[in-house]
């Protein structure tokens, strides 16, 4: 198993050589500049600034050199926020940005295999087509469109949470951008685990179970859910891609100062530094989640052994 | 003495988009202690439909009406809660496809001593002891090493040897055999079926053999329940059903067998037609249209299962379903 994780990592390396290049080059088909501004810099100024940069020499020349900061682990300076390197905005960024995206996919896990397994246990009630149908509504409506009418409902008219900002911290600045995050993924995992549970509760080894004499808690709990969860494992790693790309949106919508947030500012900004170096991170986290993932399964699949 | 299992009227529905499905019409039996009964009839003649009826594990969208009675106790229709202190305890039942009945996510052991822990509260470390001694019993070369395995780490056989230790676990005084030999290579079904006889005269446990290969029935069983289209048409000992078929489905069943005994090509005599749908039976036999012996009578009455004549040996109750008052075609001997 580790030979294969170390094998996993190292093809990792031309996948992410890939992404760097692609973000880089499109980054720079965008039109404008860092420097661009309504007020027009004095000529002379602007070349220095360039220089200075290293964006007067080609493009080409830039992504060489940019690549040869990279393999020595320097993501530069961000061009943007003057004083502070791109590794220290995101090292400051984060610690929230974790915190937010952790607890989501931890939310969407227990509360969608919790109401999936219900549905699937009373398929065809009206527990089952109202976990349905909410859940349809929930991958339906897009999170730019659900984060502000939490906000407005519970925050605003309600007034019960902050609508925005991160306070020190305090568990109620968090509790709304993470069940903005978490909605489309508690829809999404509640669905898959109904439709693979109630394959499951269809299936012989569940029928053996039953005519054992086991209490209904354990044939579902030791002997159907089990099985059940291995969509939902495999779809982790979609899931956290797109907990990552949802907590862009949802940190700008609720001003949580994340790596989303910097994200956002940064490609507005034209911050190229900025831009690869939470590009990286994101498809880095990716990666590595998607092993973690693939590594879970031969933990639950005995059938899966990697060798 | 009194039967194990006393099975009256037993009436199995399905409900379909299309109409109810008629799976197990009017089936009455009762199975007596340490007696083993075959069940024989092609796919879909309701045979295992009764005992899934019976153990409470039909589909969701089937019915059960009737009477069955476990040692004089009504059991059709209790809640799960109490049935739990039946199955899987004195009445088990092993089903036919080894491959898939084992839950491939938990090791043996633990699908194994859960019955124990659950059933007679013994703790997991005697459990385990008992677990592997039954294995050990059902013929599982060094149990205790592969105890801790998964179901994929064994072959078709082991896992069906499996089943069975699985199923007597709690020493059940009735065993449900649901066509166990029919997803196993013929050396194996052999092998299966030896076990069976062993554990049956060893443990003394009346066994109920659902399949569809007489082979099989001939082998292992004492009386023998002929289904069709969800009906009983005939009981009676091996013996008698084998050699004296009063049913003309019976008949016209082992004339299509192959017999190694007979000398040179004879000819298989199919049975022409197709079972009735189960969907809209017709009136009257359910086996009609296929009868080469039916009559006028066979279009409008149900026939019910009546005794017959009494056949060879002692205490061997005989019946029919079936308007003919005696069938004297022979089967070729």
């Amino acid at each position: 198993m580790l030979s294969y994780a170390l094998r996993r990592v190292v093809t990792a390396i031309p996948t992410l050589f890939v992404i760097i290049t692609i973000a880089f080059f499109m980054m720079r088909l965008a039109p404008g500049g860092p420097f661009d501004s309504d007020r027009a810099l004095p000529p002379e100024i602007e070349r220095n600034i360039q220089a200075a940069y290293d964006l007067d020499k080609p493009l080409v020349e830039q992504y060489l050199i940019y690549l040869g900061r990279i393999l020595k682990g320097d993501f530069g300076p961000s061009l943007k926020i003057r004083d502070f390197s791109v590794g220290e905005l995101i090292a400051s960024g984060a610690p929230a940005s974790m915190e937010l995206g952790f607890s989501a996919i931890v939310l969407a896990l227990i509360i969608g295999v919790s109401f999936g397994t219900l549905a699937a246990l009373r398929q065809n009630s009206a527990t089952d087509f109202s976990v349905m149908s909410v859940s349809m509504i929930g991958i339906a409506v897009p999170n730019f469109v659900m984060a502000p009418l939490l906000s407005l409902v519970i925050g605003v008219y309600l007034d019960l949470l902050p609508t925005s900002g991160w306070g020190s911290g305090e568990l109620r600045y968090k509790i709304l951008p993470v069940i903005a995050l978490a909605l489309p993924q508690i829809a999404y995992v509640a669905r898959l685990t109904r439709g693979s549970m109630v394959e499951v509760l269809h299936s012989n080894f569940v029928r053996t179970a039953r005519a054992k004499g086991l209490r209904e808690r354990l044939v579902v709990v030791r002997h159907a859910l089990k099985g059940a969860i291995m969509p939902v494992v495999s779809y982790l790693g979609p899931a956290t891609a797109a907990v990552m790309t949802g907590s862009v949106v949802i940190e700008t919508i609720f001003g949580v100062p994340g790596i989303g947030t910097y994200f956002v500012n940064a490609a507005l900004n034209r911050d190229y530094p900025l831009v690869m170096g939470v590009i990286i991170i994101y498809a880095v986290l990716i990666m590595l989640l998607n092993l973690l993932v693939d590594l879970l399964y031969a933990v639950l699949d005995p059938k899966v052994r990697y060798s | 003495m009194t039967a194990i299992l006393d099975v009256r009227k037993l009436d199995t529905r399905f409900a379909a988009p299309d109409g109810e499905v008629h799976a197990v019409n009017d089936v009455s039996f009762h199975i007596d202690p340490g007696e083993s009964v075959g069940v024989v009839g092609e796919s879909g003649s309701g045979k295992t439909q009764i005992f899934l009826s019976i153990m409470g594990l039909l589909a969701k969208n089937g019915r059960v009406g009737g009477s069955v009675r476990y040692r004089g106790k009504e059991i059709l229709g209790l809640p799960p809660r109490e049935l739990n202190r039946i199955r899987g305890v004195t009445m088990s039942m092993i089903f036919q496809d080894p491959m898939t009945s084992l839950n491939p996510y938990l090791r043996i052991s633990r699908q194994m001593t859960e019955v124990l822990v659950e059933h007679k509260g013994m703790h997991e470390a005697g459990a385990r002891r008992r677990s592997i001694e039954l294995l050990d019993r059902v013929g599982i070369p060094s149990a205790k090493a592969r105890f801790d395995l998964y179901p994929h780490e064994f072959s078709g056989g082991m896992r069906q040897r499996v089943m069975i230790a699985m199923a007597l676990l709690c020493e059940p005084d009735l065993l449900i055999a649901d066509e166990p030999t029919t997803a196993l290579d013929v050396t194996i079904q052999a092998q299966i079926l030896e076990l069976m006889a062993d554990l049956k005269r060893d443990f003394g446990t009346a066994i109920i053999m659902i399949t569809h290969d007489l082979g099989v029935v001939a082998g292992l069983c004492d009386r023998v329940m002929v289904m069709y289209a969800g009906r009983v048409v005939e009981t009676g000992s091996v013996r008698d059903i084998f050699y004296r078929p009063q049913h003309p489905y019976t008949l016209g069943l082992l004339r299509s067998m192959p017999r190694i005994d007979k000398h040179g090509a004879t000819q298989l005599t199919a049975i022409p037609g197709q079972p009735p749908n189960l969907q809209a039976l017709p009136p009257g036999c359910v086996y009609q249209e296929r009868c080469p012996f039916a009559f006028e009578r066979c279009q409008a009455d149900v026939p019910a299962l009546r005794s017959i004549a009494a056949g060879e040996g002692p205490g061997k109750e005989r019946a029919k379903a079936c308007h003919l008052e005696r069938l004297e075609e022979e089967v070729p001997a």
